[in-house]
């Protein structure tokens, strides 16, 4: 985690950066890392001072798979969970095994409350060996996030292996298409910007503080 | 206290020191023995729980509750047969439910049948409403999972009606109205037999329970303490607003799962095959892990006797700790042997603690069936023990002349 020292009229937010990453060191989590960046310059530029927080799934593998069985999570798995809810946004990149995120990717995300997500700011990522699993972002991925009711910003990014070996800086591509660095940067614009139009949103909501009064539950009898 | 006549049977009496109440409970599974590849047919399993029950009541336990499913692997889909069983041939031991299926089923027969078990055990039982989480049995009877809480509600309201007034005019969503209809027997003394609600996660429970003063039971056998904390803590709160008392009167009670042996070696070596093959969460966290994130504790007396303790620390004083100790393939001459342990050992110093920890103006035990009588007589608000005059209204006949 990266903090900055807050001051009063810089209101603060905080993304949380959630990724499958397995290698060490990870494309993944250097793309997640690039995207983490790209948003909270932008924010910045905003007027906002900024959180980072880094979630790695590996480090969760049996936890997730206990919660799964048990039916719930526990220790810094929970911690985790609570950090990645209650963000301002959440950026969430997988690598792409056999056609679509990882399985230790959608194994976490299906722990999670089918709630937890509703109205989040959420920026996706995924990286591959070649450029023609470019759409699992669309039709996989994306869905995914739609269904739990995220608030899935319209660019996603995906990094094949071939755009690390591009150039770093922000020149097009050989083929014409636009460089990793210019797709990161127009996807960190993209989330900054719904998480600055958010406002202080509300936390997800206190099971309690929302559980009906028992006389509405009876429907006024 | 009360039961005026001279019936013995219908003699009771408040006891002179209560304090918190220790029982067990089974959810009824047939499982397989991991260690010896015994799977109990449904009849041994049945008996098994019937000896359990005996046995519990003569170590001294202050509760026996079972389950209630109607899907394999599961046994116990009659409980009140049972119960009603064990109160012909038990002495002490209360008779409960972990739980009773208030959503699937029809609200009149529950009524009709804890009233009958209250009557016949003369007061020796209470009962605990849940919903049940079995998506595939709700249809089985007519029901749908996805109305559980509304379910819930509807049918508990009703069932409150039918102990407390003689003659029910009803209509509602889930059940055929009913038009003049009494339930029978009337209650015990004109009292109905005390209610828990069991509910894990659904704060829309413990707002029921707390609404109508009646227990809560969190059976947090696989959660952490800090979600069962916070559920707890709702109940109470919800508990005072509503007028009962003040929220640490509330009445509430923990699940518990323990193995225990004089060696906390020898109980963590026996239990593991049990654990790691159980269905729940066999094959899923370590025993570690389960131990440390859950209420399950694995080890010597001393050690159950130090966690169990501490729980009050965490929820406030409580009224009842309940322990699954047959389940998972143990072998019915185990589970005798943990419920020796647990009796001899371990509630004994569990009660010194607990009696250290009550705040003096806190409810020591749940209310048993005297205490409750004894207070709606003082409030005038005992029913009546008999409706009608003997002849039934619609026929005008009288049951004799009926056969």
């Amino acid at each position: 985690m990266t903090g900055i020292v807050p001051t009063e009229d810089r209101p603060r937010r905080t993304i949380a950066v959630v990724h499958a990453g397995l290698g060490q060191p990870s494309s993944t989590r250097l793309l997640a890392d690039r995207l983490a960046d790209a948003t909270a310059r932008e924010l910045k530029a905003l007027g906002h001072d900024v959180t980072v927080e880094v979630v790695e799934l590996r480090d969760h593998g049996h936890a997730i798979i206990d919660a799964m069985l048990t039916g719930f999570p526990t220790g810094d798995l929970a911690a985790d969970i609570e950090t990645i809810t209650q963000a301002d946004g959440i950026i969430a990149v997988s690598p792409l095994f056999t056609t679509t995120y990882s399985g230790l990717f959608k194994s976490f995300v299906d722990i999670l409350d089918k709630d937890a997500l509703t109205g989040m700011p959420v920026l996706l990522g995924a990286t591959g060996g070649t450029p023609r699993h470019t759409l699992a972002l669309e039709y996989s991925m994306r869905p995914l996030f739609t269904y739990l009711r995220a608030d899935v910003v319209t660019t996603s990014v995906f990094a094949a292996t071939d755009d690390w070996a591009q150039a770093g800086d922000r020149t097009r591509r050989d083929d014409g298409a636009s460089s990793l660095p210019e797709r990161i940067e127009r996807a960190g614009r993209s989330l900054a910007a719904t998480m600055a139009a958010r406002g202080e949103h509300t936390k997800r909501d206190d099971p309690f503080a929302s559980t009906p009064s028992f006389l509405d539950l009876l429907g006024g009898d | 206290m009360n039961g005026a006549s001279g019936d013995p049977l219908r003699s009771t009496t408040i006891e002179e020191h209560s304090i918190m109440q220790f029982g067990i409970f089974s959810v009824s599974d047939v499982t397989t023995d991991p260690t010896t590849g015994h799977t109990p047919d449904d009849t041994e399993r049945v008996r098994a729980m019937l000896t359990i029950a005996k046995h519990a009541d003569e170590a001294g336990l202050d509760v026996f509750a079972t389950g209630e499913h109607h899907n394999p692997p599961f046994v116990a889909s009659s409980p009140t047969t049972m119960l009603g069983y064990l109160a012909g041939v038990t002495k002490d031991i209360t008779l409960s439910t972990a739980t009773t299926l208030i959503t699937t089923n029809d609200p009149v027969r529950i009524a009709e049948e804890y009233a009958m078990l209250q009557v016949i055990s003369n007061g020796r039982m209470d009962l605990m409403m849940g919903r049940g989480n079995t998506g595939p049995v709700y249809p089985w009877f007519g029901q749908d999972i996805r109305q559980g809480i509304p379910l819930a509600i509807e049918n508990y309201a009703l069932v409150r009606r039918l102990w407390t007034e003689d003659v029910v005019d009803w209509e509602g969503k889930f059940r055929t109205p009913l038009q003049g209809f009494t339930a029978t027997p009337r209650p015990l003394d004109g009292v109905p037999p005390f209610v828990w609600h069991g509910s894990i996660r659904s704060p829309e429970i413990a707002e029921q329970a707390a609404y109508y003063g009646d227990g809560f039971l969190h059976n947090n056998i696989f959660w952490p303490m800090s979600h069962t904390k916070q559920m707890v803590a709702f109940y109470r709160q919800r508990f005072e607003h509503y007028g009962h008392g003040r929220a640490d009167q509330a009445i509430v009670g923990l699940g518990g799962q323990v193995f225990m042996r004089k060696n906390s070696q020898d109980a963590i070596t026996e239990f593991r095959p049990y654990f790691d093959n159980a269905p729940v969460y066999g094959h899923g966290p370590t025993m570690e892990d389960f131990t440390r994130d859950t209420p399950l504790t694995v080890g010597s007396p001393q050690e159950v006797i130090d966690r169990y303790g501490s729980f009050i620390d965490d929820v406030g004083y409580y009224q009842r700790q309940m322990f699954l100790m047959d389940h998972a393939g143990l072998p019915l001459k185990t589970v005798l042997e943990q419920i020796d342990i647990l009796a001899t050992e371990v509630v004994p110093e569990l009660r010194k603690i607990a009696d250290a920890k009550r705040p003096e103006d806190v409810p020591a035990n749940p209310p048993t069936h005297a205490e409750r009588v004894a207070a709606a007589q003082a409030k005038g608000e005992a029913g009546a023990t008999h409706v009608g005059d003997g002849g039934d209204e619609f026929t005008g006949k009288r049951a004799e002349e009926a056969l």
